[in-house]
């Protein structure tokens, strides 16, 4: 099979057909800069140096690369000495916040503080990213407005008490869903009033050029140490590499250092929520098609209309109608096998991870440990299956709870 | 572009020696029918050109006036054929600009997007997150039929870019006169007269001021800065909260304050 050369993918901010910038006027010259910035830091080996000290010093990085012997057994993959199948845990759960965001928040608040903009606005679901805003919005000075649908703000008290209390301030959303596609919407309203001072913080691989490679060339951080550990530790590259997609940040994160690994297999792993055929699921790769959201074109959860479906996860992280365009890109070249795992499949793994291994998953992570679960009996010998774990599960612990009837 | 029924309009319009009305109006609100009764009120009441907008679920550039309207009309099974429809039974004499997001109509399909709604009556189309330069092959598209493009100018538009917006734009300029959301505010921007002088060294088209416009003062104060006004979700507010009659009396308030002299 014939794979385009992959390294020069963005041109004029596309992937192929996809991305783009579809956004109302205002918010053109604050993207035009944006982009020029993040291009002459990406340049600029004082940005890196920063960036990388606060990395290990603030944020805890590398985070350890984990093996899993006895979730791998689960798997049926397991035993044997010569031959044996070998399951790896990349660890963003052990990040400063508890996930993978921060990696993402850090580089954004460097490069607003290079644009002099010392107001910073973001969108969260769970609340995982906004509280890796809010983090570096402390860490930094900034002052710092997070949008949360009222529905999630209900679900993750918490998350929002952990904003408040590093100062930001959290706006319910009311509209629509009263989700995280109607937090962005917020924020982008936000944007469009104040962009002459503020930044805006995007979550995930999603929205107008250049978010998807700002955020990207952020969280690729994950992918190359990965890449090193594994290298260093077996000799040999992973034959598989899985993550969940939602927006898509931590997958593509992982991805991007194997793209060029063509032996590599790389696995984005969606949410089914109900069930594909329930119409209840995140899964725009496999039931989506293209249109224009938040900015870029992209695979897209739609009606004949071109009105935006509502998303369903029992993760709140991947409870999104849209996916980030170079995922788009890399699902129509083949490049990455993107597959659906239920909600049910997922509070398995989850359950799975705790008991085996002693890691309480994220959701969204436990998505990609599932997958990796349903493969179960089709694993060959020699297989190195790695798993971006990106986010810890205290989060979800009481919701885990209160679906499956424990008392608390 | 001289026979194009905006540029008559406009020709008419400068005739008498005044500025534009352009009412919007969300298609489905407050329901399917008034809203057909609507358009027609606007036109009675004395609008130049009307806007008419194709509900889309997830309104970035719109504040809560419109963002109800348009939740509201989805609600009511408003579709984009549905608003073709409404505007085709509509009949205005004047010019029908049709204003949405990019999705609907790619959702549509675009050539057949353009065939129909040219068909229908409309011709131009706004869209909000379509700025210029964002997709060529569309803007192409749009320019190889008879529906005039309409571009949006905002306040941080840089002097490079407004030379290439105005390049590609046909029928008027819409001018964000305020960074924001669309949504009534207390008073027009002071500098609104700058910022059409601006646009107007680089174009010969009409240059219509809107966001934020929301009472007769403000009208009558756009108006002698720009050569047409937008009003918006001060009308929708209206038809929402009192009703179709109480909407057509604020546009003939507005259709004075269009005609009013300068003092």
């Amino acid at each position: 099979m014939s794979i385009p050369k992959l390294v020069e993918r963005a041109v004029d901010g596309r992937f192929g057909p996809y991305g783009g910038r579809y956004v109302p006027e205002t918010l053109m010259a604050a993207l035009e800069e944006l982009a020029r910035v993040h291009d002459e830091a990406k340049r600029d080996p004082t940005f890196w140096a920063e960036l990388d000290a606060l990395l290990r010093d603030y944020v805890g990085r590398p985070t350890p690369l984990t093996e899993a012997p006895r979730l791998a057994a689960e798997a049926g993959v397991g035993g044997g000495v010569g031959g044996e199948v070998r399951v790896l845990l990349k660890r963003e759960d052990l990040n400063h916040t508890g996930a993978h965001k921060i990696n993402n928040t850090l580089g954004q608040a460097l490069l607003a503080r290079r644009m002099g903009k010392r107001r910073i606005i973001a969108e969260t679901g769970a609340g995982q990213h906004g509280v890796a805003t809010a983090t570096v919005c402390a860490k930094f000075g900034l002052e710092c407005v997070v949008y949360m649908g009222e529905e999630d703000m209900r679900r993750q008290r918490l998350n929002v008490y952990r904003m408040e209390l590093m100062g930001a301030r959290v706006v319910p959303v009311t509209a629509g869903t009263r989700t995280l596609k109607d937090a962005t919407n917020e924020a982008l309203r936000d944007w469009v009033t104040n962009v002459t001072t503020t930044h805006y913080i995007i979550g995930s691989v999603v929205g107008p050029d250049p978010f998807p490679r700002v955020v990207r060339d952020f969280q690729s951080v994950i992918g190359r140490e990965a890449r090193a550990q594994v290298l260093e530790r077996y000799g040999r590259l992973p034959t598989t590499v899985a993550a969940c997609v939602g927006g898509g940040s931590n997958a593509l994160g992982i991805f991007h250092a194997f793209l060029d690994d063509r032996e590599v297999e790389l696995v984005g792993v969606e949410a089914a929520g109900e069930g594909l055929a329930s119409g209840r699921h995140s899964a725009s790769l496999a039931r989506g098609r293209p249109g224009v959201f938040h900015g870029s074109l992209s695979y897209l959860l739609q009606d004949g209309d071109g009105q935006v479906q509502p998303a369903h996860s029992v993760s709140a992280g991947l409870d999104y109608p849209g996916v980030g365009p170079e995922h788009a890109y890399l699902k129509d070249t083949g490049r990455v096998l993107y597959v659906a795992v239920t909600d049910q499949e997922a509070l398995a793994a989850f359950a799975a991870l705790s008991r085996l291994e002693g890691i309480l998953p994220a959701l969204e992570s436990a998505h990609a440990v599932a997958w990796v679960l349903g493969r179960r009996g089709n694993w060959r010998a020699g297989d190195l299956v790695l798993i971006n774990l990106s986010g810890r599960g205290d989060k979800d612990v009481a919701m885990v709870a209160e679906l499956t009837g424990a008392k608390l | 572009m001289s026979d194009h029924p905006i540029a008559a309009r406009w020709r008419e319009v400068r005739g008498e020696g005044r500025a534009a009305l352009i009412p919007y109006l969300t298609a489905g609100f407050p329901t399917p029918g008034a809203s057909l009764d609507a358009l027609r009120l606007a036109e009675a009441a004395g609008a130049d050109v009307v806007e008419v907008g194709v509900p889309f679920s997830d309104p970035l550039a719109d504040g809560p006036t419109i963002q109800r309207s348009t939740q509201a009309a989805l609600e009511q099974g408003m579709t984009t054929g549905g608003v073709l429809q409404q505007i085709h039974d509509a009949r205005l004499r004047v010019p029908v600009v049709i204003m949405t997001y990019l999705n609907p109509v790619l959702a549509y399909g675009l050539e057949r997007f353009l065939r129909d709604a040219h068909a229908a009556g409309a011709s131009g189309l706004l869209l909000t997150d379509f700025p210029a330069g964002a997709d060529p092959t569309l803007e192409r598209a749009v320019a190889a039929s008879p529906v005039a493009l309409i571009r949006l100018i905002a306040p941080t538009t840089t002097d490079e870019r407004l030379a290439g917006a105005v390049r590609g734009a046909s029928g008027f300029i819409y001018l964000i006169s305020r960074l924001g959301v669309t949504g009534a505010r207390d008073r027009i921007p002071p500098d609104l007269a700058e910022q059409v002088a601006r646009v107007r060294a680089v174009t010969a088209l009409p240059i219509a001021a809107g966001f934020g416009i929301s009472t007769a003062a403000q009208v009558r104060a756009a108006a002698r800065a720009a050569d047409g006004v937008v009003v918006g979700s001060a009308l929708v507010d209206v038809l929402a909260t009192a009703g179709l009659a109480a909407g057509e009396r604020l546009l003939r308030e507005f259709a004075r304050a269009v005609r009013e002299r300068d003092p």
